[in-house]
């Protein structure tokens, strides 16, 4: 007899052994590189092709999530952002997050994936604010249900395990998409995130973007584990591989597995084999871990090339579709431009505005000394201007 | 309130029939830790975001008790036990707290805390100016610490300036029974996050306090001024000033009260709220007396004791009719049980240092 309370099983897999968590055997691909489409057999139950109008959608974002991508790149080399870590290459998983989610759900991205952070309605300005350097966030957590991406690792799956806990308690149905990079996954938050989120059989999914690269160590040294997939087995918790460079394939195992966490099936472990066709930030120097003969072999796997050879493939895509596209590109990247290139200038009395609800008294002197500085003329000792 | 409330809880079969703790009301001789548990109880009571986690917080009660009763009273939902890991206790209440919930997290001890710190630094404390006020954090992180109860390693650091360090964090800490309800529910109601540190060593203290004068604070519009930011007055006295914080307040009103029997009538002021700081009360009380010690257990250097002593010198230099002097732990890891009276600040010591406040210049 135990005094604990009712110990829950959260299962509906007895009977099913420990092989239902097991990922497929390989990443599964719904559409393959050269852009034909998989037959029915060749991947496993119950993933199945989107519909023409959900992959000419995903298309659209992948051409806007390209171009973002290099019009940042382009503002960074000009000196108008401090820095951008781009997701060049990764771009499918990024729409494929947005895409699986609603308005209601909630995403928790890191600094790589501000393509995936537009698509949740974050207005480019507010993304971006960050990264040029006014401000450590610029958008309100609440007002997309988006967390803010942070630099440390892995810290904010356990953030979105406890947004999926709280949504639980509260009978919504409300589900977490916390994402991940390879690198991150050999970090102790990872572990606690998955393990709380089993434990708790809370609805949240975790996507690991295996980019391959963790800055300049390869994969190799994070993990010997069969895939990054199989450690959801250890948890508890269904693992499944994707080919993270296959939209299709990416909306149907991820949508799969959200609605999974929504039906009350608890969470799930989801890792996307991608590459990070660009160095990790524009201060990295790729060269110095890996070929151009390595980089090469990626080109071919493209999610757009692929998505694009499809899609006109099966005469889904004209020429008109196509003009759109690239002109809905065109205006967000006018707008990051225009945004980038207008003057800010941050209020340094934000300072001591928000660190407590009420700043103390002596964050109010403080604050009261620098306004006297500035109010006097002094020039600010290291300020660059 | 959430729609939380009206629905039933985890376990409610095991709940409903478990009997409910009857509710102590009116004057009662209780302990510390009951202060703070039925702080939390009466949170949760009027407040159904209000959560309970951490290790072995919810069938045992804690291992000081301090949670005692609150998974029978409230379900397993609202007081759980969470797998053993600090920062996925902190981390998820983040979450939480992001997503309407008020919890209040456990950790262990003291040095059990240190696999939160990413957490606790990175992201508790940052995530309001982080995101302009959008964002607070309104949970609590309880954490017992300190010595003097002859325990092992890694059981009794006095690990305050970690936190008192770090913008962001309120950092508070009680040494009355009184106070440990006071302060508590003040933590709760706060919200910005909250490092809650408790002295173990008043645990198992006890004194008589008037419950429904203490729920009183708290019921509609009579809400009294929160506790935080605001030192007490432990002891009035004309000599000197002692200042001391959670389990050194203790030893401070016994140096005071042997002082007393030798002619010298010294001060006691109970700082309690170490983020934010009370320069007022605290300086105030020094030019009063115009000499100074601030007690406490940490080890000395680069310690809040430190940020004491430098904040009075700056404020109070022209009243002082000495220098300001420090009585606090040794700059050592916290010593073994049969070592640690070497090192704790007791009675003789704060008198030794009295002794030392230059009395031939007054």
């Amino acid at each position: 007899m135990t005094n604990h309370p009712e110990i829950v099983d959260h299962g509906g897999y007895a009977g099913h052994g420990e092989d239902y968590l097991l990922p497929s055997d390989a990443p599964v691909q719904l559409i393959a590189p050269e852009g034909a489409p998989m037959t029915a057999g060749d991947y496993k139950e119950p993933y199945a092709l989107p519909d023409d109008a959900t992959l000419l959608d995903g298309y659209e974002r992948l051409v806007i999530g390209r171009r973002v991508n290099e019009q940042a790149g382009a503002l960074v080399r000009q000196g108008r952002m401090a820095v951008y870590p781009s997701s060049y290459g990764q771009e499918a998983c990024q729409v494929a997050s947005d895409m699986c989610l609603r308005s209601s759900d909630w995403l928790f991205p890191t600094y790589r994936d501000t393509v995936a952070i537009l698509g949740r309605g974050v207005t480019p300005m507010e993304a971006f604010e960050s990264l040029r350097g006014d401000w450590h966030s610029g958008f309100d957590p609440h007002q997309y249900n988006t967390g803010l991406p942070t630099t440390p690792l892995a810290t904010q799956l356990l953030h979105a395990v406890g947004v999926a806990h709280a949504a639980k308690l509260r009978g919504e149905d409300t589900v977490a998409l916390a994402l991940c990079g390879d690198g991150a996954t050999s970090e102790g938050d990872f572990h606690e995130a998955l393990n709380f989120a089993a434990v708790f059989h809370v609805p949240v999914v975790f996507l690991i973007q295996n980019n391959q690269y963790a800055i300049s160590v390869p994969l190799i040294h994070q993990s010997v584990a069969p895939s990054l997939a199989h450690k959801a087995v250890g948890y508890g918790m269904p693992g499944e591989r994707v080919d993270g460079n296959d939209l299709a394939a990416l909306l149907a195992v991820l949508g799969h597995a959200l609605e999974r966490a929504r039906d009350g099936g608890g969470p799930s472990l989801v890792e996307a084999h991608t590459y990070r066709m660009e160095a990790h930030t524009n201060a990295d120097d790729a060269t110095r871990y890996r070929s151009a003969e390595e980089v090469a072999q990626w080109v071919p796997k493209d999610p757009l090339l692929r998505l694009q050879k499809y899609l006109s493939d099966a005469g889904l895509l004209g020429a008109a579709d196509t003009e759109r596209f690239a002109a809905a590109a065109e205006v967000v990247a006018k707008t990051i431009r225009d945004g980038l290139n207008t003057e800010t200038s941050p209020d340094p009395a934000d300072l001591f505005a928000y660190v407590y609800s009420e700043p103390t008294p002596q964050l109010r002197e403080q604050a009261f000394m620098l306004a006297e500085e500035l109010s006097a003329g002094q020039p600010l000792e290291g300020a660059q201007s | 309130m959430t729609t939380m409330a009206n629905r039933p809880s985890a376990g409610t079969a095991h709940a409903s029939t478990a009997a409910v703790e009857p509710e102590l009301r009116g004057v009662q001789t209780i302990t510390f830790a009951k202060a703070l548990t039925l702080a939390m109880s009466d949170a949760m009571a009027s407040d159904a975001t209000v959560l309970v986690f951490g290790e072995d917080v919810g069938t045992l009660g804690g291992v000081f008790r301090v949670t005692d009763g609150l998974t029978r009273r409230f379900g397993e939902e609202r007081c759980f036990d969470t797998p053993l890991a600090e920062s996925g206790i902190v981390g998820m209440a983040t979450g939480m707290a992001m997503n309407g919930m008020k919890p209040v997290v456990e950790m262990q001890f003291d040095a059990f805390a240190y696999p939160a710190f990413e957490q606790i630094t990175s992201h508790v404390a940052k995530m309001g100016n982080r995101t302009r006020g959008q964002v607070r954090l309104p949970l609590v992180i309880r954490i017992p610490y300190a010595g003097g109860i002859g325990g092992v390693e890694h059981h009794c650091d006095s690990s305050e300036a970690y936190y008192v360090h770090t913008p962001g964090l309120t950092v508070l800490t009680p040494s009355t029974v009184s106070d440990a309800y006071i302060m508590l529910r003040d933590a709760i109601a706060s919200p910005d996050p909250v490092v809650f540190m408790e002295p173990k060593k008043l645990y198992f203290s006890k004194a008589t306090v008037d419950l429904d004068a203490l729920r009183a604070r708290y019921d509609g519009d009579s809400v009294l001024p929160s506790s935080i930011g605001k030192a007490a007055v432990a002891r009035e006295g004309t000599d000197a000033t002692l200042i001391a914080y959670g389990p050194s307040v203790a030893a401070a009103l016994a140096a005071a009260e042997t002082a007393a029997e030798e002619g010298r009538s010294l001060q006691v002021i109970d700082v309690r709220s170490l983020v934010p700081f009370d320069d007022e009360t605290v300086s105030a009380a020094v030019r009063s007396t115009g000499r100074a010690i601030v007690i406490a257990e940490a080890p000395g250097f680069a310690s809040m004791a430190a940020e004491i002593v430098a904040r009075i010198q700056e404020r109070c230099f022209h009243s002082l009719a000495a220098p300001v002097l420090r009585v606090s732990g040794f700059d050592i890891p916290y010593p073994a049980p049969r070592l640690e009276k070497y090192y704790l600040p007791g009675v003789d010591r704060i008198l030794d240092a009295v002794d030392q406040l230059q009395w031939e210049q007054s």
